[in-house]
């Protein structure tokens, strides 16, 4: 369980405040939606759970499974549980992706005090989950994103969540730039993952993405918290008015 | 104008010393004393390179070199020398020099394969053949400067290879220089590559000391290679006392629709200058000159190139990555020099630093001199840091910052690595460069604590 509480952050070198005393809590199990305007504060939020260090928490907590995580390095969060699926995938040159997935699969066991995988159970992992969200096994020898389109390097994000396993599963505008096959690949892959002991916060900006990850509760966000919170018909609401309504309530 | 002549320094004024004592004995027939003498006559005038010199800009010889250690005279071949030769992992034909002297003994000499014959510099220096004069001097972008006509005048040994045409070497060929480091000690050293027509070989320059005694070296490799020859040469510079001070100069004559490729990885080599003098004596040949510079400490490397278009369709790559933590400097001059009639020339040169401290410095200066006007040739330098973004990533995957920074230096490094055909050579490449990225993983996780 996420819950997040009076979240107030600001960016590290500038006196702009993004987040305003946000309060948000996903339960295992649940699949909610942020859905709000540009520049509301959703990709920050997504960034500062998963700890990047651009950003400096003036005031609140986030609390995963009743623990802190503010004070952990984004590695020790990974390890925790915490999964973020980029809306931009990094490239990494010169990193072959099978020796990155490896290297993440056994830091994190290892963070937990697990043993490390052994190299054919690796493989047999990594070929299966492949195989579901169709990659292709020449994309996993390429180096890490590089030259992947904008679809494959969302399939590579869902890829590695199928193969971390985490406990809460944050997408931060997923649908960007995917076409509806991709889109849908993308989707039928994050709803293989549903399970009682998993939580999802999607971040989008439209509706569309919704209707193939149908999502348990619905927050609209502006400028910088919580302004509504609903069932998915809000999602529908939302993409008929428009986000106006929620600018000026903030 | 009046005329400035500066005062010698401690060090000049002991190589001048040296010079005067050494050089009956040094091996040489009459036309090999004269070259000797005519270097050490033009270091006098120049002195030591220093920084007021625009090649030397960035690494004064001088200031660096305050005494001159004693020649050394004698290969030491100390249990520390047989136990780091036992342990190298290297295959292919060993060629070995201790203290910058020959050593037939620890040399693999039995069966060399035909078309290669190996002799020691000094037995090639006293041989009376016609060319050596030709041979030694190399490029004549070369000629002025001062680092090399020390080794010109003081050069005691090396080995002298020459591979006749049409010989395909199927191992690698490696001069193995170690330094004995038992006691300080000026060593200079010159090997020389004579590869024939259509030859195609793979020579490997170890550099290491075995002791930990701080050695001044100047050594030196001529490459002169033959028409649709295609040579590869990897130099390895490592395992050096961090007061050590090295000049390696590569001189390279290379023949027509020839290939000619060296790579050079630096770590735990104290002060550097790496200069590379280089002549596209045909047309249709590519050249290209890598390496990875890995430093840390108060270490210093410094690259410094020159590649010498004269003819047409030349195809030039230059790729140098550093890595610089501590208190480390790197240095990188490419020069390429494109003549009136080199047409159609192709030149891309790149260095690339990362920085990994604020202690760390880079300097960056490529140099295009172009006078011909179908050209295409371009430079590249940047100094970064490590990429943020990157960093946080494969956090947010799990992996701890020593080993996530580990894999994004890895992999920039790797970069140029990729460039070493030789698949063997390559690994050892990459496995030393692994264990440097795993002894900075160490000690930053030993800090973090």
């Amino acid at each position: 369980m996420l819950e997040i509480r009076n979240l107030v952050v600001k960016i590290a070198d500038e006196d702009k405040q993004i987040l305003n005393g946000l309060n948000l809590t996903v339960n295992d199990g649940e699949v909610a939606a942020i859905m709000g305007p540009n520049g509301s504060g959703k990709s920050t939020l997504s960034y500062v759970i998963a700890g990047k260090e651009d950003y400096e928490v003036l005031d609140g907590e986030i609390l995963l499974n009743g623990e802190n995580v503010l004070e952990m390095e984004a590695d020790a969060r990974a390890a925790a549980g915490i999964f973020l699926a980029f809306q931009y995938p990094l490239e990494i040159p010169g990193v072959a992706t099978m020796t990155f997935l490896k290297a993440a699969m056994n830091a994190q066991r290892r963070a937990r005090g697990e043993a490390e995988l052994l190299t054919p159970d690796f493989i047999k992992a990594v070929n299966g989950a492949a195989d579901k969200l169709g990659i292709a096994k020449d994309m996993l020898r390429r180096p890490l994103n590089v030259g992947f389109s904008g679809g494959e390097k969302k399939r590579m994000e869902i890829l590695q969540m199928a193969l971390l396993a985490p406990s809460m599963c944050i997408l931060d505008e997923t649908d960007s730039g995917l076409d509806i096959d991709a889109l849908r690949i993308v989707a039928d892959g994050v709803n293989a993952l549903r399970d009682k002991n998993r939580g999802f916060l999607v971040i989008t900006h439209y509706q569309r993405l919704l209707d193939h990850i149908i999502p348990d509760t619905v927050h609209v966000m502006s400028q910088g918290r919580i302004v509504k919170t609903g069932g998915k018909e809000l999602a529908l609401e939302l993409e008929k008015s428009g986000y106006a309504a929620y600018v000026e309530a903030a | 104008m009046s005329v400035v002549t500066p005062l010698k320094t401690a060090a000049e004024q002991a190589l001048s010393a040296q010079f005067a004592a050494a050089k009956a004995e040094l091996p040489g027939a009459l036309p090999v004393r004269k070259l000797r003498e005519d270097a050490f006559a033009g270091f006098e005038l120049k002195g030591l390179p220093h920084r007021r010199l625009e090649t030397w800009r960035y690494t004064d010889l001088r200031a660096l070199l305050r005494e001159a250690r004693p020649l050394a005279v004698t290969a030491a071949v100390t249990d520390a020398v047989r136990a780091r030769l036992s342990a190298l992992v290297l295959d292919g034909i060993r060629l070995v020099l201790v203290d910058g002297v020959f050593v037939p003994e620890l040399s693999t000499l039995e069966s060399l394969p035909d078309g290669l014959n190996v002799h020691s510099l000094a037995d090639a220096l006293v041989s009376g053949r016609e060319d050596i004069a030709r041979v030694l001097s190399g490029p004549g972008v070369a000629d002025a400067d001062a680092g090399l006509m020390l080794n010109t005048a003081l050069m005691r040994d090396g080995v002298f290879i020459e591979i006749a045409a049409g010989t395909e070497l199927s191992h690698p060929v490696a001069i193995v220089s170690l330094a004995s480091g038992e006691e300080e000690r000026a060593i200079f050293h010159r090997s020389v590559v004579l590869a024939g027509h259509g030859v195609q070989a793979t020579i490997v320059e170890i550099s290491e000391s075995a002791g930990p005694a701080a050695s001044q070296i100047n050594g030196a490799i001529v490459f002169e290679t033959g028409d649709e020859s295609d040579v590869q040469h990897l130099r390895m510079v490592t395992r050096h006392a961090p007061e050590t001070v090295q000049v390696q100069s590569l001189l390279a004559t290379v023949g027509a629709q020839a290939n000619f490729e060296s790579f050079a990885l630096v770590c735990e080599a104290g002060t550097l200058r790496q200069q590379y003098f280089v002549r596209y004596a045909g047309e249709h040949t590519t050249i290209g000159l890598r390496g990875v510079n890995l430093l840390g400490g108060s270490e210093h490397s410094d690259v410094t190139l020159v590649m010498d278009h004269e003819v047409p369709h030349g195809t030039s790559r230059e790729m140098f990555k550093s890595i610089i933590g501590g208190e480390g400097t790197g240095v990188f001059q490419g020069k390429v020099i494109v003549r009136q009639y080199a047409q159609k020339t192709d030149g891309n040169m790149k260095s690339n630093a990362l920085l990994l401290n604020d202690g760390a410095t880079m300097f960056n200066k490529p140099e295009l001199e172009i006078f011909a006007d179908d050209v295409v040739c371009g430079h590249g330098a940047t100094v970064a840091q490590i990429d943020g973004e990157q960093l946080f990533y494969l956090m947010a995957r799990g992996l701890p910052r020593p080993q996530a920074e580990a894999l994004v230096l890895l992999a920039f490094a790797g970069e140029a690595v990729e460039f070493v055909q030789d698949e063997t050579l390559r690994a050892l490449v990459m496995a030393e460069i692994e264990a440097w990225l795993g002894k900075r993983e160490a000690s930053s996780v030993v800090s973090a604590i």
